[in-house]
């Protein structure tokens, strides 16, 4: 095994072209798992700590570009205002010391389908930043995950940030476990209302070979609000179209049963989790709604 | 806390600072906040080497070959040992029943079972080692269960088999099997106005200690091994180990090293002789660490089990009968098993009075891994189900299920279904109504004005409720353990004593062989020492195998045992002292023949006060020494027909009321408050009293809500060996845990003394589940429960073993488990 | 390969370091320092909790070659950094008291602590170390380590919280013995002591 250590970006894309088997390495808390338990023992391990853009954060206008490695922990603390849902999924991850130390680039890397970003990411919007010494490109996150642990990244890529869409309205993520911290998701959820779109996207995690959205879900939920005018009325959303809402997220999954859950508890807490985040969103909504109009 | 009764025994008080009865600081305390503590797996040496074992990537197959040709080629290597290397014609081990083959021969019996074990000078090196031998497997049929293991044409697990209980047992697949018959159960059947049954089913926990399995073996210039381990029992290990190195006892010299917890899981061998033979193979010091998988594979587990109850009552809720057969499964090898079999059949009625009574206990053989000793065990698992019994009953009676439970509570002097009465205090219902006293916690603690606390709910910090779907539950439950090892068995311990005065203070050296695995025992037998000898400086001697056996740290028995040989060893220092004093000093005052006299502050005084000599006085530069073994009552065997004997020397009692917050929807508890009372006789200690019953309570909760090692019914593979799926609860898991403790003196025991270990871990499983029943209004007949199962959307498998099942990794091969952070 | 960096204030230098040993491995079979504690090596009980440049990591997942240049502070380093802190110098400067190597004496050494050892009279401890002495929040002690350096920061951060604040802070860190009732009490003991000391 060999140790890169590249002091700056630049240097990391040489070695990644040069030697595309090399393992990067930022929080080490999924590496060095593998590495420990003898599960993994690749010839070169790249490490990004050195690069300290990769821990830089900027607010755009419409976007915020947050590096790879700035750690959870951060985005709990800086970013809960801009990326909302993001900032929720981040404090369920593991353990404080686990969130000082990891971040969305090594989530994405690693695209376990029990990733925590990985729903709040689907919900918002995003887009990876992926970069090789051939050039730079945005991958939109919908096209990111291909399969059970893989993505879209070329050998030779590396992920420098990942470009998320600033909130326009409220997010909630919720995370099903059997223990009330630090616990890898049995099944977890993202919603994001995009009240500028008037949209609603969604992201479900650990309930399908890959994170996903619930599309359907997604389609039917936009078209009743319009239908509604719920998103000008700021009405509460009709029982039966919350249910219904609920049940195609359900249906969007396909989950197995292992040692975590079985495949139909996990459908069945995706209902429940896409009623209550839709529940505690809306009402947020339009409260928020009643705010500016109190205010106007 | 509050204390009633006196204590007993004979004692010369406790006026010295520092005495039983104080909650005195760990001596061990400093090192282990400063980090500088030497736990087992931070011994180093010059030139030491390190162990890897290599073990079966199945559960059940012949050992077709074993080439180690490429793995001892490698550079960095000095050794590699399989069966074929072992020194000497002994090559099995065992507790009780030596079956267990310190390297696999011929065939493997369970996952994880060590094959081969290698040397080097790094453990990556040894890793890349062991993981280059090829064993090639011819699999076997597996025995998973009762129906597998029974069946005519089943696999024998062990065949030829030529222990004790061999003679008795129904079939080879069965370890050890207790019936236990009194009065007429099947009459007593019809004076009963309801009969309720059940059938439950209690998951494999894991002890998982913290401190992984660790030692350092150092090869001796005599030809023996000087061996520093973190276990239970050093003399035990000694027995096991010395015949294996084809080694006299007195050269292999054993020192406890830190341990890093127990619970019973270090009761049995891990790497003590792995580690020995390969120091002895290469002549150089071999230390062997465990990882956390391997942790999983490398200690017995507590028994899962099947249970099956049936209760009878009158309507004015006296239990008529209690019929039960359990079922445990013990794994591949015996170890603790028979003795499992004894406490889950004698414990089996739990702490109320039956006359009529038909039981059966017993523990199989199966290719499961091999399960052992475990905090509480046996009556933790029955006391699971009477429990989720005595509240079946009280519903169909129409009884509140604590009035239930008073009105058939046992007392001192109820007969147990052995037989045996229960002769010292026995204060049941007192317990529960203190539980049932306890002030509730208020409801919706978790909401404020900023909205809800996720902390304080169901999920935590996973965020899944704000308070939707969740409904509070409370639930009760007592339970009865027996203290120290039973059935007959010599179990007593040996404690060196020895006054002197050193720099013109007296000083107190205390040596056994007990080992602190936690528990502070150390902190024990310093007040013990400083009561009986009135000394204020005591320094307890690391523990080994230079002075005699001290018996097992499990059992709630150790400062009952150990702490009586202490006290019974001080005592007889402090007789010789005073006949020194007379001799030398009787003549200067007429009180050294006539007053009862005392140690206290360093001289040696009148139960009147009076100073008569200072101890460095009567000492000089003698030292009175004592060295002694201490005994418990003797008991004896169950009948191995009826199950009548006096087996047990001392019975604990718990009682816990568990107040539970569950979102229904989702199937997530949150355990609000988790209230204990417990009878400890006399607490020696009252600050580590109350952390025992708090620490066996938490363990209870971990059993009712989350832990479970599950091995797969096809494969019997595990399937969660890692701190990532086995699930321990954290500390936003765990509630406010108010304790209450009762001092209740058994007269038999050194103080009044009660062995408190283990009790709480019993009741605090059936509470929490008595609870999560109240709010769910769900049967819940298995333990740990789950999610699915609080949802309606469990599998017909258990989890883990239905299709699609993402299978384990053979310990040291690539694993499939889903890692998740990002990093 | 070589790694270079700080522990506890005090330059250390590795050598022969292979690839893939964790910053736990270093400290504890190179560098003498084996406080931080191997329960779990895959940053699921905390015990392994060391500061890397300020910050509460687990050193299990940490690679060796990725603390190069850096500063660390381990539980043997907690009460002289804590005392430098409460001095108003920046903790972590050299002359911080390092641990020693373990050797076997160290298996037979804790029978040497007589009244010091049983009540830390006399030997300098973090104030958090204390707390958990006198609280009885220590049992078979493994846990010990990481909960000190976590516990430490915590209270650094917040050094008046809430019961709920407490036990999110401390969730990384598994203890088995103690059921966490008493640990919570040494915590709330430490920041009472610490703000009962703040107003005298």
């Amino acid at each position: 095994m060999d140790f890169l250590r590249p002091a700056s970006w630049e240097e990391a894309l040489a070695a990644k072209a040069e030697h595309p088997t090399a393992v990067p390495i930022a929080g080490g808390t999924d590496v060095m798992v593998e590495i420990n338990f003898d599960h993994r023992r690749p010839e070169y391990l790249m490490d990004l700590n050195r690069i300290a853009d990769l821990t830089e954060w900027e607010v755009g206008a419409d976007s915020v570009r947050l590096g790879a490695s700035v750690p959870y922990t951060g985005i709990m603390e800086h970013l809960s205002t801009d990326l909302p849902g993001l900032a929720l999924a981040s404090h369920t991850v593991a353990s404080p010391q686990i969130r000082n130390r990891g971040g969305v680039g090594g989530n994405l890397g690693t695209a376990s389908p029990a990733g925590d970003a990985h729903p709040a990411l689907l919900a918002a919007g995003a887009e990876v930043e992926a970069e090789s010494v051939r050039g730079r490109r945005l991958i939109p996150i919908d096209a990111f995950y291909t399969g059970v642990k893989r993505n879209a990244l070329e050998p030779d890529e590396l992920i420098r940030a990942v470009h998320v869409k600033r909130a326009g309205g409220p997010q909630q993520f919720s995370k099903v476990g059997t223990r009330n911290a630090m616990v890898i998701a049995v099944c977890a959820f993202g919603l994001a209302l995009h009240p500028g779109t008037r949209t609603v996207r969604t992201g479900i995690g650990s309930a399908a070979p890959t994170p996903i959205r619930a599309t359907a879900a997604e389609e039917f939920l936009n078209a009743a609000l319009e239908e509604g005018g719920f998103w000008d009325n700021g009405k509460i959303i009709t029982p039966s179209a919350v249910k219904r809402f609920a049940d195609l997220c359900a249906a969007a999954c396909d989950p197995i049963d292992d040692v975590r859950g079985t495949a139909a508890y996990r459908r069945h807490a995706v209902g429940v989790m896409a009623r209550r985040t839709l529940t505690w969103t809306w009402e947020s909504y339009r409260g928020a709604r009643r705010t500016t109009e109190g205010a106007a | 806390m509050t204390a009633t009764g006196a204590p007993t025994g004979l004692t010369q008080g406790s006026r010295t600072k520092g005495g039983i009865g104080e909650s005195t600081l760990r001596p061990d305390g400093v090192l282990k906040v400063t980090g500088e503590f030497a736990y087992a797996s931070d011994m180093w040496h010059e030139d030491m080497l390190w162990g890897q074992i290599l073990r079966s990537t199945v559960a059940h197959a012949e050992i077709v070959s074993v080439d180690t040709g490429e793995a001892l080629a490698t550079p960095g290597v000095y050794a590699v040992m399989t069966y074929d290397d072992l020194p000497t014609d002994v090559r099995h081990y065992g507790l009780e029943i030596r079956d267990t083959p310190v390297l696999a021969h011929g065939k493997v019996r369970h996952h994880g079972e060590p094959v081969a074990i290698v040397a080097a000078d790094h453990p990556e090196t040894a890793r890349r080692a062991a993981a280059k031998i090829k064993v090639e497997y011819r699999e076997l049929p597996l025995v998973t269960d009762e129906a597998s293991a029974t069946a005519p044409d089943a696999v024998l697990v062990h065949e030829h088999r030529t222990d004790r209980h061999a003679p008795h047992v129904p079939h080879p697949n069965i370890v050890h099997r207790q019936p236990i018959v009194r009065g007429d159960a099947g009459a007593a059947a019809g004076r009963a106005d309801v009969i309720v049954t059940g059938d439950y089913h209690f998951g494999m926990q894991d002890q998982a200690f913290l401190g992984p399995e660790s030692g350092l073996a150092v090869p001796g210039e005599d030809g023996g091994v000087d061996l520093y381990v973190a276990t239970q029992w050093l003399h035990s290990d000694l027995r096991q180990i010395a015949p294996v190195l084809g080694l006299p006892e007195d050269k292999v010299r054993m020192t406890l090293s830190g341990v890093g917890g127990a619970f019973g899981g270090r009761e049995d061998l891990s790497m003590q002789i792995h580690a020995c033979l390969l120091a002895l193979r290469t002549g150089k010091p071999v230390k062997i660490v465990y990882n956390r998988f391997e942790s999983f594979f490398g200690h017995v587990h507590r028994h899962p089990a099947r249970l099956h109850y049936e209760h009878g009552a009158t309507r004015d809720g006296r239990l008529t009968h209690v019929k039960c057969r359990i079922v445990l499964d013990g794994g591949a090898y015996a170890s603790a098993s028979p003795a499992v079999v004894g406490n889950a059949a004698s414990l089996s009625v739990g702490p109320y009075v039956c006359e009529d009574v038909d039981i059966e206990a017993l523990a199989l053989y199966s290719n499961n891994p091999p399960c052992g000793a475990m905090r509480g065990f046996g009556a933790v698992q029955a006391c699971f189900a009477y429990e989720a019994q005595m509240d079946k009953v009280a519903k169909e009676l129409g009884l509140d299920p604590v009035e239930f439970r008073r009105i058939n509570a046992m007392e001192q002097g109820t007969p147990m279904p052995t037989g045996q009465p229960v002769d010292s205090p026995a204060p049941v219902a007192e317990l529960l109504r203190r539980v049932k006293a306890m002030p509730m916690p208020p409801e919706r603690q978790w909401e404020s004005s900023r909205g809800a606390d996720v902390r304080q709910l169901p999920g935590g910090l996973s965020n899944t409720t704000h308070g939707e779907g969740v409904v509070r539950g409370v639930g009760y439950a007592v339970g009865i353990k027996n203290v120290g090892f039973s059935e007959g068995f010599d179990d007593y311990s040996t404690a060196r004593v020895r006054l002197e005065v050193a720099g013109g203070r007296p000083l107190v050296t205390v040596h056994t062989a007990m080992a602190e695995v936690g528990q502070g025992g150390v902190t024990v037998h310093a007040q013990i020492a400083r009561t009986e000898l009135g000394v204020a400086e005591v320094v307890i001697r690391p523990a080994d195998t230079r002075v005699g056996s001290a018996g097992s740290t499990s059992a709630s028995r150790q400062t009952y045992v150990t702490g009586g040989a202490v006290k019974h060893a001080c005592e007889l220092v402090r007789e010789r002292v005073l006949e020194t004093g007379r001799r030398k000093l009787g003549s200067h005052h007429p009180a050294w023949a006539t007053a009862e006299l005392l140690l206290e502050g360093g001289k040696v005084v009148t139960d009147g006060g009076e100073v008569l000599a200072d101890l460095a006085d009567v000492l000089e530069d003698e030292a009175v020494e004592a060295e002694e073994e201490w005994r418990h009552r003797p008991t004896e065997p169950f009948d191995p027909r009826t199950g009548q004997g006096n087996g047990h020397v001392q019975y604990s009692f718990a009682a816990h009321r568990a107040v539970v917050e569950v979102d229904t929807e989702l199937g997530l508890v949150k355990v609000i408050e988790l209230a204990c009372a417990q009878d400890v006789g006399k607490a020696l200690n009252p600050l580590s009293v109350v952390g025992q019953i708090q620490g066996g309570t938490v363990q209870g909760l971990g059993i009712a809500v989350m832990e479970e090692i599950v091995v797969d019914p096809v494969t019997a593979k595990v399937g969660n060996p890692s701190f990532t799926d086995y699930l321990l609860p954290t500390i936003l898991d765990t509630p406010a845990l108010p304790v209450d403790v009762l001092e209740l003196a058994d007269d038999h025991a050194p103080y009044g003394l009660r062995g408190v270990g283990e009790a709480p871990t019993l009741s605090s499983t059936p509470a929490v589940l008595a609870a999560v029943r109240d709010a769910t209004g769900l049967a819940l007949d298995r333990t740990p429960v789950r999610p699915e199962h609080l949802t309606g959307t469990a599998s017909q498998d258990p989890p883990g073993g239905a299709r699609n099942v993402t299978s384990s990794a053979p310990p040291g091969a690539s694993a499939k488990s889903r890692s998740a952070r990002g990093t | 390969m070589r790694v270079n960096l700080t522990v506890n204030g005090r330059p250390q230098e590795a050598d022969d370091v292979w690839e893939g040993e964790s910053l736990l491995y270093v400290l504890r079979e190179r560098m003498g320092l084996p406080g931080s504690k191997n329960a779990c090596e895959q940053g699921e009980c905390g015990s392994c909790t060391v500061r890397l440049d300020g910050v509460p990591v687990c050193s299990c997942l940490v690679a060796a070659g990725q603390a190069e240049g850096r500063e660390v502070v381990t539980v043997e380093g907690l009460a002289e950094y804590a005392r430098q802190r409460a001095a108003g110098r920046t903790p972590g400067a050299p002359e911080a008291r390092a641990g020693e190597s373990a050797s076997l004496d160290a298996a037979r050494r804790w029978q040497a602590g007589g009244t010091d050892s049983q009540t830390g009279e006399n030997i300098e401890l973090a104030p958090i170390q204390q707390a958990f002495l006198d609280a009885g929040a220590v049992q078979c002690g493994f846990c010990t380590p990481g909960l000190l350096v976590a516990a430490d920061e915590m209270l650094e951060r917040n050094p008046d919280p809430a019961d709920e604040d407490i036990r999110e802070a401390l969730s990384g860190n598994l203890c088995r013995c103690t059921g966490y009732e008493k640990i919570m009490d040494a915590v709330r003991l430490a920041a009472a002591r610490r703000s009962e000391g703040a107003t005298t």
